[in-house]
């Protein structure tokens, strides 16, 4: 099951507690791992910082910590990231889902995994814990971001989900109780379509007993020590693709921003010109939501499962899907994703296929797909 | 070229100094002057003014525009001074809650600006449906309850800019209860989709109407004193110009100005086309990158006095570096602080008592003619160089900072603290040092250029075509505000879609702009038309 040493350089010292002042390096970090989506986390970031300034820092527990006592309830939130700026949300929103869980389920929640670690969703369960009073599972379905409920490391275990908890920005809440991930996909996407495209659920409880094996552990921690580099870098591109074991694929200027929402997703394609030794080149990065392909001269440079971030080329920092904009200096960069999603299964579930890209996938290795520099 | 009407005054009000310039149709500074910024806004504006007409004598019939750059706004709010108190009124509750507004604001500028908020009902969902239906009483009782303790009113709504109808209903209610004299500011006018970033700059527009008040009133009383026959416009964030009318409504555009100005004058100034421009100051020295002679914008929403914004403003990096930065001299390092326009008095080149990276540079050149150092120990001789070669190093490595990676570039070096820059820079080509590069902020007001924006509702599918069309109806609209037709280009392209409940829909929002054309002149019947957000 899932590598518990994820990255290069990811041996550095976990983080056991998350206190006001490494919110900013959680936001950063998460927003790498987001590969554009998973919405942009400066507005999460803002309301964990409101949050833990009122009810005081949030305790991380490893998934070998956990005992017979915790409950863990796995959330997110689902939806379009170009509505997730706009569209925000009300106070006691995810009050309503845990009261909800635990009224079903008969147990009291004692820690909270984000569904994905990347981007917002990757920010704001730290936020919840806080209002909640739980704690926080170092650990994540993704280890990046994905669009769909399918693509998360408990279906690729087999875990099933049994039932979901739904609430959205207006106050309705909705339980569901799908045979399968898929269907949970299907009905809980139409809900949120319904709900204005955006809204918060729950779909797994997880104990000590299901957790290990089937999350991937570490991320939280994972996150903030990238988020720490990249804040203090002085060439913050190059130490990020240093820190990630990642390629800049291309450094250069967006030329085009093709983006709509369709059935809760955004979907589009951005194209970045190359500037300075990339000059002469165009490079189309493909989007549903997150950054899925990178395609050059007709060739696939990188794609799902492997990560690609686009970011902004003086300071590193990810430019989710939704901020992408004309005339913007990014870089992309790519890098290999947990051996988990390379698995049969795991390229089943979240491959180039199953985003309906017909592509067999090539595993990304740094320095040597596309070999541009 | 005909020699009348085609002369440009830009004038620029810092925090510092108030510089002004005229310039002519091939673009040459013709008259300058700099003087120090004094309290009263509109006699420095007429002071300066005064000064460059006289240099121009009897040509100052020429002038044909006249274009304010000014930091007011921005020192507004970063001083926390001069700030109407808002009312602001978010529309979309139970949505959003979780964030009151000006939430993340620095708590001091909060209590300036903040009279008081209400989350109303009301609001959309991205396809136009309801999310409550608008609370009016709620919105009244509101009013009310401020009993008037409040100077303008800022609204609100989640997903206005697709659905601006409520906003400009609840205007109607604000006016119907408090009277029309209150100025409100709707969120859909000012910015794009994003909630906070939207209604931060929503609430910021709507503190500074005083101040935006003040100093259009200056500038155009100062031009009808003169008696010139000169249309008056102000510089906005993304260095094109406004018609007065505008700046008074959207103060906040003229946030981000004075660096796009700088940047831009540099780039006029040196004739570079591609390029990274230093302003030294007597506080800081502020870095921008010209591409293609666009200020390079940054990427991510950028704060203004520690509040988050999505405007559109140019890539900068601000070192705590000037010509008036006190040297810790024991320590041999620039400190944190600097005597800013005292250095007049207190630097040690001046007979003043404080060390400064003036001095510093002193010890190695003339930076100023006609004065000298007076002996020094040799213990502050070393403090000093060592203080200066840190500077350098921070200059150097900001330098390679923005370049990323592209060495070679020229470094354009403007401003009065300009002798702080070495001659020779790790990472750039040639130091440019142009000649009047110390009113380059005001050269950059005075070249402004003009913009036209265009907004176009398509089907999602017929995206490439609508940005097209936009596209040359953007540019239309440039050119009849004064743009070169054969230098206008493209310069935003922004889409918010706007239904999805029949046709997925969006608006497609092009902004083009050029600089102004200088053969013959613009009719001015045109300028005066361009309310246009340009």
């Amino acid at each position: 099951m899932p590598d518990q040493d994820l990255h290069s350089g990811g041996e550095g010292a976990s983080v056991r507690t998350i206190a006001r002042s490494d919110v900013a390096a959680l936001a950063a970090g998460a927003a790498i791992f987001g590969t554009g989506g998973g919405g942009a986390v400066q507005t999460e970031q803002l309301a964990v910082e409101m949050a833990i300034d009122e009810y005081g820092p949030v305790s991380v527990v490893p998934v070998a910590e956990l005992t017979d006592e915790d409950a863990v309830i796995v959330m997110s939130a689902i939806g379009a990231p170009s509505v997730g700026i706009e569209m925000l949300t009300a106070s006691g929103q995810t009050d309503t889902i845990v009261r909800e869980v635990e009224r079903i389920t008969g147990r009291r929640m004692t820690a909270v995994m984000a569904a994905e670690i990347g981007g917002s969703n990757g920010v704001a369960p730290v936020g919840w814990a806080a209002r909640l009073g739980l704690k926080v599972l170092d650990a994540d379905g993704m280890g990046r971001a994905f669009p769909q409920a399918t693509m998360i490391a408990m279906n690729v275990a087999g875990l099933p989900s049994e039932f979901a908890v739904m609430s959205d920005a207006i106050g309705n809440v909705s339980v569901l109780r799908p045979i399968n991930l898929a269907w949970l996909e299907r009905h809980a996407r139409a809900l949120t379509v319904a709900s204005g495209a955006i809204s918060l659920g729950a779909h797994y409880v997880l104990t000590s007993r299901t957790a290990p094996g089937a999350v991937i552990e570490g991320t939280v921690s994972r996150a903030v020590q990238v988020g720490r580099r990249l804040l203090a870098a002085a060439e913050p591109v190059a130490e990020l693709a240093d820190e990630l074991g990642a390629q800049v694929v291309v450094s250069g200027k967006i030329i085009d921003v093709e983006r709509n929402t369709e059935g809760g997703f955004t979907r589009g394609s951005v194209t970045v010109e190359g500037v300075g030794p990339d000059r002469g080149r165009l490079t189309r990065v493909e989007i549903q939501n997150e950054n899925l392909v990178i395609i050059e001269d007709g060739a696939v440079v990188a794609s799902v499962p492997d990560l690609i971030t686009v970011v902004d080329s003086e300071t590193g920092e990810a430019v989710s899907t939704e901020l992408l904009r004309f005339g913007q200096r990014v870089s992309v960069l790519a890098w290999a994703c947990d051996p988990l999603w390379r698995t049969e299964r795991g390229l089943e579930l979240a491959g180039p296929r199953a985003f309906g890209y017909d592509l067999d996938y090539v595993p990304f290795a740094a320095g040597v797909a596309g070999g541009l520099r | 070229m005909t020699p009348q009407h085609d002369l440009s005054v830009g004038i620029d009000v810092g925090g510092t100094n108030t510089d002004a310039v005229v310039i002519s149709a091939s673009g040459d500074v013709v008259a300058w002057t700099k003087s120090p910024t004094t309290r009263d806004v509109t006699g420095g504006i007429r002071s300066s003014l005064a000064a460059v007409l006289k240099e121009l004598g009897p040509d100052q019939d020429a002038v044909s525009r006249v274009m304010l750059g000014t930091t007011h706004a921005t020192n507004a709010i970063v001083r926390r001074r001069d700030l109407g108190r808002v009312a602001v009124i978010r529309l979309g509750a139970p949505a959003a809650t979780v964030y009151p507004p000006l939430a993340g604001w620095p708590a001091d500028l909060r209590d300036a600006v903040l009279a008081g908020f209400v989350l109303a009902g009301g609001g959309h969902l991205v396809d136009g449906y309801p999310i409550a239906e608008l609370d009016r009483d709620a919105i009244r009782r509101f009013l009310d309850g401020l009993e008037g303790r409040f100077d303008a009113v800022a609204v609100c709504g989640i997903f206005s800019p697709s659905f601006p109808e409520q906003e400009l209903e609840v205007e109607a209610l604000v006016q119907d209860h408090v009277g029309v004299d209150v100025p409100i500011s709707l969120s859909s006018e000012i910015g794009a989709l994003g909630l906070l970033e939207r209604e931060n700059a929503t609430v910021l527009n709507a503190a500074l109407y005083e101040v935006a008040r003040d100093i259009t009133t200056a500038l155009t009383t100062v031009v009808a004193e003169h008696g010139l026959d000169a249309a008056t416009f102000f510089a906005q964030n993304d260095g094109t110009f406004m018609a007065v009318e505008y700046a008074a409504r959207y103060p906040v555009l003229t946030i981000g100005s004075g660096p796009a100005n700088s940047i831009r004058g540099a780039a006029a100034l040196s004739g570079a086309d591609d390029a990274i421009v230093i302003d030294v100051g007597g506080t800081t020295s502020d870095l921008g990158v010209l591409v293609g002679r666009f200020p390079r914008e940054s990427t991510m929403p950028r704060e203004v006095g520690g509040v988050r914004t999505n405007f559109r403003m140019p890539d900068i990096l601000s070192l705590g570096v000037g010509g008036g930065t006190v040297v810790d001299v024991a320590a041999g390092v620039p400190a944190n602080d600097s005597v800013g326009y005292r250095i007049s008095e207190e630097a040690l080149l001046f007979g003043g008592s404080t060390p400064t990276l003036t001095d510093a540079a002193a010890t190695r050149s003339t930076v100023l003619a006609g004065h000298e150092l007076p002996p020094l120990d040799r213990s502050v001789r070393a403090g000093l160089a060592a203080a200066l070669a840190v500077a350098h190093d921070r200059i150097e490595s900001a330098v390679e900072r923005m370049s990323l990676g592209r060495t070679g570039l020229p470094l354009v070096v403007v401003g009065g603290g300009g002798f702080l820059v070495p001659d020779r820079v790790l990472g750039a080509g040639e130091v440019v040092r142009p000649e009047r590069g110390t009113v380059a902020n005001a050269v950059g007001a005075a070249i402004a250029l003009a913009g036209g924006r265009a907004d176009q509702l398509c089907d999602v599918g017929d995206r490439s075509a609508a940005i097209e069309e936009a596209s040359r109806a953007a540019i239309e609209k440039a050119i009849q505000a004064g743009a070169d037709p054969a230098r206008v280009e493209v310069v935003d392209v922004l889409e918010t879609p706007v239904s999805y409940a029949t046709r997925p829909t969006l608006k497609v929002a092009v902004k083009a702009a050029g600089p102004v054309a200088r053969i013959g002149h613009a009719p001015r019947r045109q300028d005066r038309e361009m309310k246009e957000r340009t």
